[in-house]
């Protein structure tokens, strides 16, 4: 089988050793939680660090409570406990969703909420053996220099594929980070960047440590979508999170928060909505209008082996059924 | 335990007086019934031992390097330095094995390791033991191999017209070298009969490659001990033939080789002919002096594929008015890979298997299989007769559309009775294809649903036909195909010897019941010990469904040869006619009055101190008188032939092409079901895998020639979430040859589920899929090209009243 590089093996009791060590090892070192996407990713020879820091049991990074009009969720809470928690099934049931939509079971008794945030952005010429990698040259994203998506591209277009940030970025959720010298908040999205190298603004020796999500005000509905090949194991090929506030009369929408993600290196956040909504039912022509928005501003790439021209047509015919999808919903009660 | 305490726990373990005289009115008491697997709690529970759970003492681990080169010529290699890595027993080339080996003697053009050409990425070149898997890693990555990098080959129609570097030396001066094979053969006048038909149907299909995907990966142990005696464990569906390849790969006597099988985590063709990892851990083993194991990797088992052959098909079809088959006209070129495997036979097989279970009046096909520089195709489930079978069953589908008739219908009028011969000369014996239609036609409620349900979703109909076995063994030779030996204690244990591979399918179980049918034994007091060449007869291997048929029969056979003998002790005793001695569940009986009776091992007690040791050798060989003459006639003619026919319904989303297959009803003609849930098991699981191929699996490349997802993640065959459900009715038309009757189920199950998908994708969105496999791109494409012609007034809607529905999805 493949097999792992040698590596210390660290497992801190708090939080403030687990932050020493990965400033005392930086550029050398990094965070294992569940460990579903670093192992494999390990086993390819994409990442050896010497030194991994065991973040499991740290009390600091569990738990999922309602604070201060937010649902905080402890970043190494498992994702079968965020798809199966009351809290977030009741405040947030479309984050439930995502994170019940990811891989099976198995990975997500093992996978954390903040290792989906944190997931590495994938590529069909990246997440291969090194013997692959190696008979191909390697790439621009490790060990090489050469785009094989876009040939000459000089930058990384790896997809983010992680299931739980359109929705969380939808929801307006912001994230805690820390570091052995301070703490800091983010928007979520103002954590992804588009460089599928590395696609977070993070330091190797910080940590995403707590999720806050926004309890949802009155009238807000919220949606995921998921596209995949097959009904569970598979990334997404293309996904949306979708939030929409809607007025006492349940048709105008008041805010519109669209966010297309699996397809480029940062989710994207479909832009100039208000514009098309702007005091406007949700008829199907204003639905009709945002989907083709999200359509030009959708330009797939083939760093998934699927056919592009398909890839990017679904993108208005998923926007539409995430939709139809939300205003089915019943009405909260407040 | 005293022997007598023994005896009386067996006996009360054993009938009842009233189950005793149930049985004397059935004709069998194990045959026929619902039982468990003997292996079933062993697998189910994590306790099987397979290939990768033996450790022996002092084992080292052993890893292949392998080609980052599609084609390219061996200019040197350099394994000193790895040599000088501590912890590194031996390092091994293609020059210490030289000898060319392969599955067919007629096509030989392999070696353990390269010599002097690699032919695809993955192709391996040398081969490292040392006391871990990572100390093997380090040692190949100090191995130097300077390589000539030459011009690649990926598509087998440019193989074809090119040869400037061909991918093997031309057989002959001046020819093409990248041809691997061709078969060129016919029957009746077809120009004529196509000349003369009512409706012709001609065009063009695609059947993409697909891999196994067995869960265990390939593994073999190889272990010489201070004799010489060289020993080689190995995850084989054939381990005679690998018997005899390592003897002579390794110029060793045959008689100092053993392989051994352990329990197999599947196979499907995968693993039916001998692969680097067994020659190496062998070579490794006699060079250290220690054993080797050597487990390939995931990515590895893709590489080493043998996996069904993408074919590029033309057909052309004609029938009369009343939808009677006049004429088949096929030309396919079979993308073959990097060397021959099985090729010959697939060749063959593209064009040999469709002439069943259909009549038709006249037919002509020219197969060519080309070398390309990617990993080996070979046999996969249903082997080279699934891809044409799609083609012929999608053709008589739109045949029947153009006659306006019924498929089931059109199929009926066709069908091949029994005790028939096909149009190029195979023996027809048993033949329940009628009953099968018949079965899948009600069960589905075909009447009600084809042309009639609502646009988007749709029924599908294919039948099919395929072997119990192949009539001639790969090496020719007079000798049986299948052997067993069984051997008697005084407890009323019998012991099965038995060269036959069980892979999954149940052999092993298959024997069992058959001892425990004929000898009256409970199930538990039969121990089986199959596939150790060492201490069991030959069994060609589990290949071309014939174990079952083959192997039964032998068993049959030695089974009751010790019956008699029983038989006819127990008579002496009671003073009464053999044949009214009973042998069942536990005790011998008088069948006239069953008050007289005793434990089975009483009986046996009886046979030994009569007979002598108790045991019996049994055997089956093939009739030879049931193909044509011709040159080819033997391939793919078999001594008995099932038949299958499914349905299936899928609902089309038409705004994104994604296919959900519902429903798959299977009606297959097994002859007689040995046991009807493993045939069941064997059904439903060939099902699963034509419609696999049929929705998502892909084995394709990159254009430099790596594999595109060497791993389970990306190479997409369906989880049970994606699994549709599934109905299987067994149909037996009690063959007059097999073993009670008995024919093949593992594979011929397969092959209409392609076509009856395709078909019903056609009943419910009106599109063709004639390309595999049916992934969402594709059909999206073709349902946005009828819409087109839809619009534009070329086509009428379909199924619906206008054509704005069709236009989703812009």
């Amino acid at each position: 089988m493949l097999r792992l590089h040698p590596y210390h093996y660290h497992r801190p009791a708090t939080l403030k050793e687990a932050l020493g060590l990965l400033k005392q090892h930086t550029g050398d070192v990094m965070a294992i939680a569940g460990g579903t996407d670093l192992v494999p990713n390990m086993k390819h020879r994409l990442f050896t660090p010497s030194h991994l820091v065991a973040l499991k049991d740290l009390a600091e990074l569990q738990g999922i409570e309602e604070r201060d009009g937010e649902l905080v969720i402890g970043a190494a809470e498992s994702l079968t406990s965020v798809a199966t928690h009351p809290l977030v099934k009741k405040h947030l049931p479309a984050l439930a969703d995502a994170a019940a939509a990811i891989a099976h079971p198995m990975i997500r008794n093992q996978g954390t909420i903040g290792g989906n945030i944190c997931l590495d952005t994938r590529c069909t010429y990246y997440n291969q053996t090194h013997f692959w990698r190696k008979a191909l040259g390697y790439c621009l994203k490790k060990d090489g220099d050469v785009c094989h998506v876009v040939k000459g591209g000089t930058k990384c277009v790896a997809a983010h594929s992680a299931d739980t940030p359109p929705i969380l970025m939808a929801l307006g959720a912001s994230i805690d980070i820390a570091s052995a010298d301070r703490e800091r908040k983010l928007p979520l999205e103002s954590f992804f960047v588009a460089d599928g190298i590395w696609n977070k603004m993070m330091a190797q020796y910080e940590l995403v440590t707590r999720v806050r999500v926004p309890l949802p005000p009155p009238g807000q509905r919220a949606v995921y979508v998921k596209v995949r090949e097959r009904n569970a194991v598979d990334f997404p090929l293309l996904s949306i999170g979708l939030a929409v506030e809607l007025d006492e009369t349940d048709s105008l929408a008041q805010r519109i928060s669209l966010v297309v993600a699996a397809l480029g290196a940062k989710p994207r956040v479909i832009g100039g909505l208000d514009k098309i909504t702007d005091g406007k039912k949700l008829t199907s022509d204003v639905i009709e209008e945002i989907a083709q928005q999200a359509f030009r501003q959708c330009n797939p790439l083939e760093n998934i082996i699927v056919e592009l021209e398909w890839r990017r047509a679904m993108v208005p015919v998923y926007v539409r059924r995430a939709f139809k999808q939300l205003l089915a919903q019943p009405r909260a009660v407040a | 335990m005293k022997l007598e305490d023994f005896r009386e726990r067996q006996a009360a373990a054993a009938l009842s007086e009233e189950e005793i005289r149930a049985a004397v009115e059935r004709e069998f008491q194990v045959i026929g019934r619902r039982l468990r697997r003997t292996d079933g709690i062993a697998k189910s529970t994590g306790r099987a031992v397979y290939t990768d759970d033996i450790t022996l003492p002092g084992m080292l681990h052993g890893k292949i390097l392998r080609s980052p080169h599609a084609h390219a010529r061996i200019m040197s290699i350099d394994v000193s330095r790895a040599l000088q890595l501590e912890g590194v027993h031996a390092v091994i080339t293609g020059s210490d094995m030289p000898e060319l080996y392969g599955i067919i003697p007629w096509s030989r053009d392999e070696y353990a390791l390269c010599v002097d050409v690699v032919r695809y990425i993955g192709d391996g070149v040398a081969a490292v033991a040392a006391i871990d898997e990572e100390t093997a890693n380090a040692a190949l990555d100090l191995i130097e191999v300077e390589y000539e990098v030459l011009p690649h080959f990926l598509d087998p129609k440019e193989a074809l017209t090119n040869a400037d570097t061909p991918i093997h030396e031309p057989k002959k001066p001046g020819e093409n070298g990248n041809i691997s094979k061709r078969v060129q053969l016919e029957f009746g006048s077809v120009d004529a009969k196509m000349a003369a038909s009512d409706v012709v149907v001609k065009d063009d299909y695609f059947f993409e490659g697909t891999t196994h995907t067995a869960i265990e990966p390939h593994c073999a142990i190889g272990y010489c001990d201070a004799g010489g005696k060289l020993t080689v464990w190995s995850a084989t569906q054939v381990p005679h033939y690998l018997h005899r390849e390592l003897a002579r790969v390794l110029d060793l006597d045959v008689a100092k080789v053993r392989v051994v099988q352990p329990p197999i985590g599947g196979a499907f063709g995968g693993k039916s002919e001998p692969f680097d990892l067994e020659f190496c851990v062998a070579k490794l083993a006699m060079i250290t002096g220690r054993p080797v194991k050597i487990l390939y990797t995931r990515e590895e088992v893709f590489y080493a594929h043998r996996g069904r052959h993408p074919m590029f098909m033309r057909y052309e079809t004609g029938a009369d008015a009343n939808g009677r088959i006049k004429a088949v006209h096929a030309r396919t070129i079979l993308d073959g890979g990097a060397y021959s495997s099985f090729g010959l036979v697939t060749t063959y097989y593209s064009g040999q298997l469709i002439t069943a279970p259909y009549a038709m009046e006249s037919y002509r096909f020219d197969s060519i299989r080309v070398y390309t520089n990617k990993p080996c195709c070979g046999p996969k489930r249903g082997h080279g007769s699934v891809q044409p079978r799609f083609a012929i069953e999608v053709q008589l589908d739109k045949i029947a559309e153009q006659l306006e008739m019924d498929p089931i219908e059109l199929r009926r009028r066709n069908i091949i009775g029994s005790g028939s011969r096909t149009v190029n000369e195979f023996r027809i014996t048993s033949n329940g294809f009628a009953e099968c239609l018949a079965e899948v036609e009600k069960a589905s409620d075909w009447k009600n649903k084809h042309r009639r349900l609502p646009y988007g979703r749709g029924v599908g109909v294919a039948g099919s036909c395929y072997i119990s076995g192949t009539n001639y063994p790969i090496y020719p030779n007079e000798m049986p195909q299948s052997a067993v030996q069984l051997q008697v204690d005084r407890s009323g244990r019998v012991a099965v010897f038995s060269g036959a591979s069980e892979i999954g399918q149940g052999s092993d179980s298959m024997l069992a019941y058959i001892v425990s049918e004929e000898l009256g034994v409970p199930l538990d007091y039969v121990r089986i010990l199959s596939a150790d060449t060492d201490l069991t007869p030959v069994d060609l291997g589990a290949y071309s469904s014939r174990v079952t048929f083959m192997n039964g029969n032998a068993c049959i056979d030695a089974a009751r040869k010790i019956k008699t003998q029983v038989q006819q002790a127990v008579a002496d005793q009671w003073l009464c006619k053999p044949k009214h001695v009973m042998l069942v569940g536990g005790w011998a009986f008088y069948g006239l009055d069953t008050e007289t009776k005793m434990p089975i091992s009483e009986a046996f007690n009886l046979a030994e101190a009569k007979y002598g040791a108790l045991g019996a050798t049994g055997s089956y060989n093939t009739p030879k008188d049931i193909h044509g003459e011709y040159r080819g006639g033997t391939i793919g003619s078999s001594p008995a032939y099932s038949f299958t026919a499914h349905v299936a319904e899928v609902e089309v989303d038409p705004e994104t092409g994604f296919v959900e297959v519902q429903k798959i009803w299977i009606a297959h003609d097994c002859g007689r079901a040995l046991n009807p849930v493993l045939v069941e098991g064997q059904m439903e699981g060939s099902a699963y895998m034509g419609f696999a191929e049929a929705i998502m699996e892909a084995h394709v490349f990159k254009e430099t020639g790596l594999h595109n997802a060497p791993s389970l993640l990306d190479y997409k065959i369906p989880t049970s979430l994606d699994t549709p459900e599934m109905r299987s009715l067994i149909v037996e038309s009690i063959d007059p040859e097999g073993p009670y009757g008995a024919k093949e189920a593992g594979e011929g199950p397969l092959h209409p589920s392609i076509p009856a998908i395709a078909n019903a994708i056609y009943d419910a969105v009106g599109v063709r899929m004639d390309r595999m496999p049916f992934a969402p791109p594709a059909v999206w494409k073709a349902i946005r090209a009828r819409a087109e012609r839809e619009r534009s007034g070329g086509l009428t809607p379909w199924k619906r009243d206008d054509a704005s529905l069709a236009a989703a999805g812009d």
